[in-house]
């Protein structure tokens, strides 16, 4: 495997009385693509740019290959920045942006050539290599930046949110882009980028950070199924939390009660003692919509509700329903087989709620997160 | 149709100019190519003497002094003031820094070469200082040497240089430092590579800005010059109000002017050729040119 492992441990930063990353740590593998994701603010560019060298930690060391890096400058140390604003030279042609690192080392011409070729190739611009960056559209501008991080051969390549300048379908394109540079490349990825549906598609693993912490380090699969907290649950897709109190337990499971909601059945190991209060959250489409009582089932939880809002977005709907008790839950469905008239759900219909108590997942609640978001519920 | 006011609106531009600029210039070149008058003035025959006279070799020395003298002044200008515009524009308050680089314009030029004199003069402050501390009995001589001259030239057209150089690194995109660092460039090689080719507008017109005055410069080597530092501009000055040969007044100011035209054409040419790197054997073809050339005032 190419590519260098990254440890950052107990990294810390403050910019005056601002705190940016409060004793982060991390473990990044040879050749990995990892996500760093979080909301603007949340530390991931500053953490980036402490790997980078181009901020000096308070506290804490950054190891490349298990090297300690710290006060290394830039320059010495074995990655490159693809960076958000691209920062290509608008002096220098599309060639010579890519050949800066190369000139500075003073490579034969012909070496030089050949190389930045091979980059320009990588990223399909061999075309545009007279022209000057000013002439390029977004995507080419990001290619061309890519191309200039990678033709230093670095171990680590660094990227600061790189697609957030681009529109959203070709944000896409240079996705699935990213993805088979790294496959052929076989590098070291830290991506940066407060886009959780990036993260998702093309991650080994993320780590979702929150006003200068790390929250939870895991495959996408992980982060998205088993969120370690209300925030992690709220910023990573949609879903819907209950608060409530454990109120009873039996093998791998707990009942919760949730005011305006009623009991909930979840998987529990362990963590939710009776008499807790905790966050659960389910999935909007891992739950069950149907103007039929599914019937009894052991690990089911069944509610029944009012549809208040349908928001038809082509591939499912979105539903609104209000329960009873207060309580609001989102549903998506989706629209596999449209065509076999399944009944039309609409407006003001009573419907049944269903999911199995193993898609339903206790989290940490989050006191802060839980006081921010009470009032918009 | 929509008429087209654009001309009209230039027109007192147009009217400044030929007052100020074109007019005088004309009946430079009318008298550089007349007969002197015994007491100052031209007599209306057309005559090359003028010119002729410029072949003196005395004049050809001063020519190449005050080239020397104006070359040297403004590379010192332009290396103090590179380090000036870059750290005002990265600074917090830009305001405040400007507004002290500008309040020296509010005192006379005169009054502030004098100043020069009253600390640098044998009974200045500086030379007390030195008899104070007991480094010297006697005075040391300053002044009244080309060495004099050069520093008050400097401190004269720094503003001049500052400014044009502050503006432009002022939108030079700072991050694209931070990329030359990350892909190799040591702090000096980022600077050189990096910012310099991005503010070349801004340093040629700093360069014409402090080069083509101090070119012509007059109050400065007469008040704190010596034998050694007499300008070309002393030399015209002293054609038109001792000598009272106007027309050889006339044929050096010509002289001076086409000189400095040279000058900032060449300087312009070239500096605009060069910020392109030559790739050979690669296939990439000259590119469009990027340097804005400022159009140098002549002061």
């Amino acid at each position: 495997m190419k590519g260098s492992d990254v440890t950052v441990s107990g990294i810390s930063k403050s910019f005056g009385a601002f705190k940016a990353l409060k004793g982060v740590s991390l473990e990044i593998q040879k050749g990995e693509f990892f996500s760093l994701l979080g909301p603007s603010g949340c530390g991931k560019t500053t953490l980036l740019r402490v790997i980078a060298g181009f901020e000096e930690p308070d506290s804490g060391i950054v190891g490349i290959d298990g090297r300690d890096v710290s006060g290394l400058p830039p320059d010495k140390r074995r990655c490159n920045t693809v960076f958000q604003s691209y920062a290509l030279f608008p002096h220098l042609t599309v060639f010579e942006n890519v050949a800066f690192p190369l000139r500075l080392r003073r490579l034969p011409n012909r070496l030089v050539r050949e190389l930045v070729v091979k980059h320009l190739s990588l990223v399909q611009l061999e075309a545009h290599a007279d022209k000057k960056p000013s002439m390029l559209s977004g995507g080419q501008k990001q290619r061309v930046a890519i191309a200039r991080a990678l033709i230093n051969e670095p171990s680590v390549l660094l990227l600061d949110e790189p697609l957030s300048a681009l529109d959203a379908k070709l944000r896409q394109r240079m996705l699935v882009e990213l993805d088979a540079i790294h496959d052929k490349v076989g590098i070291t990825f830290i991506y940066v980028t407060h886009d959780q549906q990036e993260a998702l598609s093309v991650s080994d693993r993320i780590a979702v950070m929150d006003q200068g912490n790390v929250l939870q380090i895991g495959s996408p699969q992980q982060i998205y199924e088993n969120p370690a907290s209300d925030f992690v649950a709220r910023f990573i897709g949609e879903t819907n939390l209950f608060m409530g109190m454990v109120i009873s337990r039996e093998g791998g499971f707990a009942t919760v009660e949730a005011p305006g909601l009623g009991e909930i059945l979840v998987e529990a190991n362990g963590e939710a003692p009776i008499g807790a209060r905790v966050s659960v959250a389910v999935r909007p489409e891992k739950i069950r919509i149907g103007t039929d009582s599914p019937g009894p089932h052991e690990e089911l939880n069944v509610f029944r509700g009012l549809v208040e809002e349908p928001i038809y977005s082509g591939f499912q709907t979105k539903y609104l329903i209000h329960l009873p008790g207060g309580g609001a839950v989102t549903v998506f469905r989706q629209h596999a087989n449209w065509s076999e008239g399944v009944p039309d759900i609409r407006w003001k219909d009573e419907v049944f709620l269903s999911w199995s108590a193993r898609d339903s997942v206790v989290v940490e609640s989050d006191a802060r997160i839980v006081s921010s978001a009470a009032p918009a519920k | 149709m929509k008429r087209n006011y654009g001309r009209a609106y230039a027109a007192p531009e147009a009217l400044w100019l030929t007052v100020f600029f074109a007019a005088p210039l004309a009946i430079i070149v009318v008298y550089s190519f007349c007969k002197r008058d015994l007491y100052g003035g031209v007599l209306p025959l057309f005559s090359l003497d003028a010119y002729r006279s410029l072949a003196n070799p005395t004049l050809i020395a001063v020519a190449w002094r005050t080239l020397w003298v104006s070359f040297i002044a403004t590379v010192i200008t332009i290396l103090i003031a590179l380090p000036c515009g870059y750290s005002i524009a990265r600074s917090g308050n830009q305001a405040m820094r400007l507004f002290l680089i500008i309040v020296p314009f509010w005192t006379n030029f005169i009054i502030r070469v004098y100043a020069w004199i009253a600390i640098l003069g044998n009974e200045g402050f500086v030379n007390d200082v030195l008899r104070a501390l007991g480094l010297t009995t006697d005075s040391v001589q300053f002044l009244y040497n080309q060495g004099a001259v050069i520093l008050v030239l400097v401190y004269m057209y720094l503003p001049y240089a500052i400014l044009p150089l502050f503006s432009t690194i002022d939108k030079f995109d700072f991050n694209l430092l931070e990329a030359a660092r990350d892909l190799g460039a040591t702090r000096m090689q980022a600077l050189r590579k990096v910012l310099i080719p991005n503010i070349r507008g801004g340093i040629v017109t700093a360069v014409l800005f402090t080069f083509i005055p101090i070119f012509g410069a007059y109050a400065v080597p007469l008040l704190v010059g010596g034998k050694d530092s007499y300008m070309l501009g002393n030399v015209i000055a002293d054609q038109v109000t001792k000598t009272r040969n106007w027309p050889l007044a006339s044929s050096i100011s010509m002289g001076v002017t086409v000189l400095t035209g040279i000058a900032a054409i060449l300087y312009a040419v070239v500096s605009r050729r060069s910020s392109h790197p030559v790739v050979e054997e690669s296939g990439i073809g000259p590119v469009s040119a990027t340097a804005g050339i400022p159009s140098g005032g002549q002061a």
